[in-house]
């Protein structure tokens, strides 16, 4: 691949294809003759984010930090926990029935549990649901980073004397980063999930799910969409927050 | 010098607990290498040969028997102590020099940060890998990268280097080059070398002192000197004393391998 194509395969692609996708979605909706109360189409929604742009921000604001720190939350406990199976077998097999008996609950069930626990605590009850949702993936992948490490990395330090914190520092942690991306990846939408799901299922009148439920109680069809469309808009934002941190931080592992 | 072995071990017995119950490795295995010495251990697949270096290194304690290194019972690792593996793990995330730089900053070392540069540099180059120093591993071959592992071993100045099957998984090209690199190694970097391997050649190529282990659980069954004058290049494996000596060993390890009757004679070269 030439370097000059960098720009057009990064940018210039992913671009089209959303404005190619955007114009079959326009072009259905208009084949169709569908009213915007049944699916409303990306021209519908221009009018809606000029009337609310205030709210818009405001909402989305809300939203987006309400998720990256539950993801935060996440990462650190995430770590923690991974870190405990990934270095103790006996951890492991006591832990492992657990965490997935946990991922197995539906988080919407968890919520008004949640929301009755901490009324009015709004905000915390939003992070604490993102981070529930978020976390499981990277527990999983940082424990089977650790615990797959191949005896030889260990061997090299140890041969000199290391103690198992610097094998940790040195070895263990970077080789596991490529594991723990792939893990975020992953957590950075559920955890968008999670904060959508408190905003919308318990609404304290903030976030883009309270955006959503107030189109919904209006019958302001071209508003609920448009908040879909701005969740789509700041998941795609996190995700590639996430790709840069990756290639700063484990471009070492990263094949084009 | 002293005529006391730098590398000495005593009556090491050595049993693992696996799934199927305890299989026992080592029995009552003695070997002794002088300093400055390079012995090849060599023996039947399976019979305990990479124990004996984890023991040596002391990332194992023996059962029973001692490891004494430099006249001192070795109890846990140290740092005068370098190790090659068959896998030449590098650190993927770390330019060679980096790789190569990784145990001085586990040891402690009085010299400057500079002064460790130079020496890693100066370990690369001699084993031909100048130039590569900023490479990342995996732009390197299996045969440069095993070469970049012999330098980190090296690099902390050790006096006893370990090799535990470094070139098994070499093609025999590859092989035979960092043979001649070992020589031309251990000429400027003197130590005291202990090999594993399951290459005869490479035992009577490489060692002064060559040990065949029977099977497991392994004891010293024989031990061959080989006359060492200095490096050798690869001629000495074709000469009249390399074959007999090649016929012996082969034959000590049908011995070791239960398929030959021990006290048959070795067949003339």
């Amino acid at each position: 691949m030439p370097m000059n194509s960098g720009f057009l395969h990064k940018v210039l692609i992913p671009v089209a294809a959303i404005i190619v996708f955007l114009l079959l979605w326009e072009a259905l909706v208009w084949a169709m003759g569908w009213p915007d109360y049944k699916m409303a189409s990306p021209s519908d929604l221009w009018p809606a984010y000029v009337k609310y742009a205030d709210l818009f921000l405001l909402n989305s604001w809300q939203t987006l930090w309400r998720t990256v720190a539950g993801l935060g939350l996440a990462i650190v406990f995430g770590t923690l926990i991974g870190m405990i199976m990934g270095f103790s077998k006996i951890a492991r097999e006591a832990l492992y029935p657990l965490l997935v008996g946990f991922n197995a609950v539906p988080k919407a069930t968890i919520v008004p549990i949640v929301a009755l626990m901490f009324v009015g605590a709004h905000d915390f009850n939003t992070v604490l649901i993102a981070f529930m949702i978020s976390f499981f993936p990277i527990a999983v992948s940082v424990s089977i980073g650790l615990s797959t490490l191949e005896p030889e990395y260990r061997d090299i330090l140890a041969a000199l004397g290391a103690s198992k914190v610097t094998i940790f520092w040195k070895i263990a942690l970077p080789k596991t980063l490529p594991e723990f991306f792939g893990a975020l990846k992953v957590a950075v939408t559920l955890a968008f999930i999670g904060t959508n799901l408190m905003e919308i299922v318990s609404p304290h009148g903030r976030g883009l799910g309270a955006l959503f439920d107030s189109g919904k109680t209006n019958s302001d069809y071209p508003l609920m969409f448009a908040v879909l469309i701005a969740l789509a808009a700041l998941g795609i934002v996190l995700y590639y927050v996430v790709i840069a941190l990756e290639k700063a931080l484990a471009g070492w592992a990263v094949r084009d | 010098m002293s005529d006391a072995p730098l590398i000495d071990i005593k009556d090491v017995t050595h049993t693992f607990q696996t799934k199927s119950g305890p299989l026992q490795v080592l029995d009552k295995l003695n070997l002794s290498v002088r300093e400055g010495g390079f012995c090849a251990v060599v023996g039947p697949s399976g019979c305990g040969k990479s124990t004996l270096t984890r023991l040596v290194a002391g990332l194992l304690k023996p059962d029973e028997g001692e490891v004494w290194l430099h006249g001192e019972r070795v109890k846990s690792p140290r740092a005068t102590v370098g190790m090659a593996f068959q896998n030449p793990v590098m650190l993927e995330w770390r330019t060679i020099l980096q790789n190569v730089m990784l145990p001085m900053e586990i040891v402690p070392t009085k010299t400057s940060r500079k002064q460790q540069e130079e020496r890693a540099r100066y370990l690369l180059a001699l084993v031909g890998l100048e130039g590569f120093e900023d490479k990342r591993p995996s732009e390197l071959s299996g045969g440069m990268r095993q070469r970049a592992s012999l330098c980190r071993a090296l690099v902390h100045q050790p006096d006893v280097l370990i090799l535990d099957e470094p070139f098994g998984a070499l093609d025999a090209f590859t092989r035979e080059d960092l043979w001649q690199t070992m020589h031309q190694v251990k000429e400027k970097e003197p130590f005291t070398g202990l090999l594993i391997t399951h290459d005869l050649r490479e035992s009577i190529f490489l060692a002064d002192k060559i040990v065949v282990l029977s099977g497991r659980p392994a004891r010293s069954q024989y031990v061959l000197d080989v006359p060492m004058d200095g490096p050798r290049d690869l001629e000495h494996l074709y000469t009249h004393d390399s074959a007999e000596m090649l016929t012996v060993l082969r034959h000590q390890i049908e011995i070791a391998q239960g398929r030959a009757p021990v006290g048959s004679p070795a067949e003339p070269a």
